[in-house]
């Protein structure tokens, strides 16, 4: 069954947000969503761009206060 | 009634945790109120950060060892066997050996080790120096190197983080000084889309790269090593040949974690700042072992084992916690050979490395022997 996991990665600086993306993803199964909080506005165009470019899939984005959750479900 | 805490755990971590706790509890262990017992997973104690040194015959290995018992207070109840199964409902710990060990405090400091051979072919055609057999068998190859390709191939996740960089500056000026410069060509490879994962590290080390020739593929996540064909090749669709791979394999934690049900990966889900384990009060976790999205380094684990130390003491003579975990990382960067940086941040603070210079680099090699003093629990 798929699961949904929160890496709060606001105020992240090393290794970040898409990094602590990679390394989930890369423990996560097919079907797994993984939402990313980050305080870095780059995440929100870095980590939907990368995620494309390696074929997982997209979900989608919000914003509140300066916060952007970044969902990301593993397609492969 | 006698109170335990229990350390899992031998490293930098457990060891400045527990030596930490025999200073300020001298009294109550005196008294037998409080115990201190620690299993560890060997008699020896390792300066994990010296390793980036033996592929270039920069230390001496003997100053990577010492016995881990004379590095431990002696009042630690100290067991060289290992975890089965961490029981956190139960407060209890069962060892390899058969041993069951009962708590009122727990301190989970299992550290993190390299994967290679999760990614396939990575481990028959790969060097790496994060393990002292490995950084040897780097050691050969470069001796033997006369020239070729080189691909120094990053990671997700990995310890020490800016160990990939200061291996690139040091290999420079190794080849330098070989004199065989000009028939090798050096490319850095790096999962996200610059070269570090501090922002600040990352610009400053770009031009350094563009000065010195280092090529460098960025957005790239290894999915296979060829070993035969001796390529490398990422998620992203690019593969690179090389003569010589050195790579910083993806890590994971302790498998005693996963198997007891502790954290994916064995990653410990642990609260940023108490540093308890989510869903305990009485479990707490240290250094590479937890999930917080930061660093795994020495120096986190340093910074945490010192809040730890005060919030464990202020339990057990108070009843309250002391402190909160700030975020704090130090780490010194190796610029080349003769001369180093230094990067500090912590939850609010963004990173600002200075200049590098060649005080800050011999700092570094002073450091290399501080450490015992820092797992001492003196420094």
């Amino acid at each position: 069954m798929a699961e949904r996991q929160t890496i709060d990665a606001r105020g992240s600086f090393c290794p970040g947000p898409l990094m602590e993306l990679i390394a989930a993803l890369k423990l996560a199964s097919i079907g797994d969503e993984i939402e990313v909080l980050s305080s870095d506005k780059g995440s929100a165009a870095d980590i939907p761009a990368w995620v494309n470019k390696v074929g997982h899939s997209y979900v989608g984005t919000t914003e509140k206060d300066g916060c952007w959750s970044i969902v990301v479900r593993k397609a492969k | 009634m006698s109170k335990t805490v229990l350390i899992v755990g031998g490293g930098l971590a457990g060891t400045i945790i527990a030596n930490g706790l025999c200073r300020q509890l001298g009294d109550e262990m005196r008294r037998g109120e409080v115990g201190i017992t620690m299993l560890g997973t060997s008699e020896t104690h390792m300066y994990q950060p010296g390793l980036l040194y033996v592929p270039f015959g920069r230390i001496r290995e003997a100053e990577l060892f010492r016995d881990q018992r004379k590095v431990l207070d002696r009042r630690v109840n100290f067991f060289v066997d290992p975890a089965k199964h961490i029981d956190v409902e139960h407060n209890q710990v069962t060892t390899e050996q058969g041993r069951t060990v009962k708590y009122d405090y727990l301190v989970l400091a299992t550290g993190a080790r390299p994967m290679p051979q999760n990614i396939p072919g990575m481990r028959e055609a790969g060097h790496w120096f994060y393990e002292l057999d490995a950084a040897r068998k780097l050691r050969d190859a470069l001796n033997g190197f006369t020239g070729g390709k080189i691909v120094v191939n990053v990671n997700a996740p990995h310890k020490c983080p800016v160990a990939p960089l200061e291996v690139v500056f040091m290999l420079y000026e190794h080849f330098k000084a070989k004199g065989i410069l000009d028939k090798t060509e050096i490319t850095y490879t790096y999962p996200i889309g610059r070269l570090h994962a501090l922002e600040p590290v990352a610009h400053w080390a770009k031009p350094e790269f563009d000065r010195i020739g280092i090529k460098y593929e960025t957005f790239f996540n290894t999915e296979t090593v060829d070993p035969e064909k001796k390529t490398i090749s990422s998620m992203e669709g690019v593969s690179l040949p090389f003569d010589l791979l050195i790579t910083i394999p993806p890590h994971a934690g302790a498998q005693v974690i996963e198997d007891s049900g502790l954290g994916k990966g064995g990653w410990v889900p642990t609260n940023t700042k108490t540093l308890s384990r989510e869903g305990s009060t009485n479990v707490f976790v240290c250094g590479d072992t937890t999930n917080i999205p930061i660093s795994k380094a020495g120096s986190t684990a340093h910074f945490e084992a010192d809040v730890l130390i005060d919030n464990l003491v202020s339990l057990l003579q108070e009843g309250r916690m002391a402190r909160d975990y700030d975020g704090k990382v130090f780490c010194f960067v190796e610029t080349g050979m003769n001369s180093g940086t230094y990067v500090w941040f912590n939850y609010t603070t963004p990173p600002n490395p200075g200049p590098p210079s060649q005080m800050i680099h011999w700092f570094k090699l002073a450091y290399n022997r501080l450490y015992w003093l820092s797992a001492r629990g003196l420094l």
